[in-house]
């Protein structure tokens, strides 16, 4: 098969794309698969690289070019004061320096998180043991409360009751904790 | 080399033995990336920093022996000839960033090559389980245990909100990657992978070729991952994608009976064919052999081909790759060279087979 894009070269990179369940096949060289801008999945060896694609939902000028542009301007300033990464470098390689970087950039991180991860931006998972200590039991309390407003809707009071005697329960061992975390 | 001691020292555990659903699903893996808290991520860390952090796995986590898996063995990049960290990479126990970005990598080995554990990849810490078959809630036990282990002597880099924190937001939370290798020819070749995989990834999986990021689907095999992190327990991601794995399971086998339905004999034909060019050839490149295996492999589930062990689809793809025909041949190779030394083992692998049956004959005559 040849290119249909030069028709000189063979095609080497195939794409399906599917907007709206419309089905359009593209068949392509290398070369002229890199200069395609919305076909840009594949290229070569070097790979469709998820940094790549990062790169690119984070690094506003590029893509889109104009409207976002001046919103963002004040970002660009922001370096993080641990590892010296600014927000422009961490655009343009998609990774961070260290892990204070979360703290730096969270403003900015949080629609990112959103677009990456289907809309969520809070952790729901393993908690390390050894550290994770208060960080456990204020996640208990989260989980029991949502229990306790079940239990209120479906006006199992008894059960409730007992849930938040609970919760309380643990909010005093949290406040003996102390604000650490 | 004889090809036996070759094949006795390259192939690992999980290439071999069988696990749930094997027919289908060739293999499972967990990985969890987790950083120090008190170091830079390896995105901009230097020297000093990530030596620091070699050192210190080597002195708490080589010698120590974890009750369950066992030894461990630590490998240092810089150490490595670029034929042994290729045939890592074949073998799926490394990633290609640690084997040729990462002069400071290292990875801790297990002794049945279950468990890899990359050190100073993009992430301080990246463990690895890779079992046979499907089994991912077992490779995620096993997983969470040795992060619980490595965990009593590092402190981690998490936050209540983000959870673990990763040097690239795409991991960050959970740091889990879960993913499953599966062998799907029968959906391939009537054509339903196309829209399959569109469906798949609106359901926050991801599908690739065997190699991850970029790789074509070589014989037929297919990759499929979980993309979220964030939001998610654990236990969520891993349950959503064995449900699709499992749906997978059934269409691919649903696909299979329909096959042999309607075109029973060009299907064995097909089989046939490519086991004869398998067993005959004196050249052959890997997409040729890839798909030839594929066939191989569908022809031994569908009852074709009697005698030959399902295993040798996974050996034999791992076994072709170029690092591994280096290492067999004991130095650097052509392509066209490759393609040589490729045929000849892949003829010999099928003849030890042949053998076997032969031998296997006569034991039941006795």
């Amino acid at each position: 098969m040849i290119c249909q894009e030069c028709k000189q070269r063979p095609a080497t990179m195939h794409f399906t794309k599917i907007i709206n369940g419309e089905k359009t096949e593209f068949h392509l060289c290398e070369h002229c698969a890199q200069e395609h801008g919305d076909v840009f999945m594949f290229h070569g060896n070097a790979g469709f690289s998820l940094q790549n694609l990062l790169a690119g939902l984070l690094n506003f000028e590029a893509p889109t070019k104009g409207a976002k542009q001046n919103a963002f301007q004040s970002i660009e300033i922001l370096q993080c004061e641990r590892c010296n990464m600014t927000y422009n470098q961490f655009a343009k390689i998609g990774r961070f320096g260290c892990s204070h970087c979360y703290h730096t950039f969270a403003k900015q991180l949080q629609p990112i998180l959103k677009r990456l991860h289907s809309g969520n931006t809070t952790h729901a998972g393993k908690i390390p043991r050894r550290i994770g200590g208060s960080i456990y039991i204020r996640k208990q309390i989260a989980h029991l409360k949502q229990k306790l407003q079940e239990l209120i809707a479906r006006e199992e009071f008894e059960k409730a009751a007992e849930v938040r005697d609970q919760i309380r329960l643990l909010e005093s061992r949290v406040s003996k904790h102390g604000e650490e975390g | 080399m004889s090809l036996e001691k070759f094949l006795n020292t390259a192939v690992s555990s999980w290439m071999n033995q069988e696990g749930p659903d094997s027919d289908i699903v060739l293999s499972s893996r967990i990985r969890l990336a987790r950083n120090i808290v008190d170091y830079q991520f390896p995105t901009v860390f230097g020297n000093e920093e990530a030596q620091h952090i070699v050192q210190q796995f080597e002195q708490t986590f080589a010698r120590q022996s974890h009750p369950v898996v066992g030894r461990f063995e630590l490998l240092k990049m810089n150490e490595l000839q670029t034929i042994e960290k290729r045939v890592l990479v074949e073998k799926h126990l490394i990633s290609p960033h640690l084997a040729e970005d990462c002069p400071f990598g290292a990875c801790l080995l297990s002794e049945n090559e279950e468990v890899s554990i990359m050190i100073n990849e993009e992430d301080h810490i990246r463990i690895q389980c890779l079992f046979p078959g499907l089994q991912l809630t077992e490779a995620l036990e096993m997983a969470n245990a040795l992060d619980d282990w490595i965990e009593m002597h590092v402190n981690y880099a998490f936050d209540e909100k983000k959870g673990y924190l990763t040097s690239c937001p795409t991991n960050v939370g959970t740091g889990l990657r879960a993913s499953v290798m599966m062998h799907l020819p029968a959906l391939t070749l009537t054509q339903q992978m196309n829209q399959i995989i569109p469906a798949i990834s609106q359901l926050g999986l991801v599908v690739r070729g065997t190699y991850g990021e970029g790789s074509e689907a070589l014989g037929n095999i297919f990759q499929i991952s979980n993309q979220i992190t964030l939001g998610k327990s654990e236990e969520d991601i891993v349950e959503d994608l064995k449900s699709v794995v499992q749906q997978l399971i059934a269409q691919e086998r649903m696909a299979r009976e329909a096959l042999v339905k309607t075109l029973n004999i060009q299907l064995e034909d097909r089989v046939f064919r490519s086991y004869g060019i398998l067993t005959n050839c004196r050249v052959i490149e890997s997409k040729e052999a890839a798909q030839c295996l594929s066939d191989v492999r569908l022809g031994i589930d569908l009852g074709y081909i009697k005698n030959i062990s399902r295993s040798i689809l996974n050996e034999l793809m791992i076994l072709m790759q170029p690092g591994f025909l280096q290492q067999y041949a004991g130095g650097a190779l052509r392509p066209n060279e490759r393609d040589v030394l490729r045929a000849t083992l892949i003829r010999e692998r099928l003849k030890m087979e042949e053998r076997k049956a032969m031998e296997g004959d006569e034991n039941d005559v006795r």
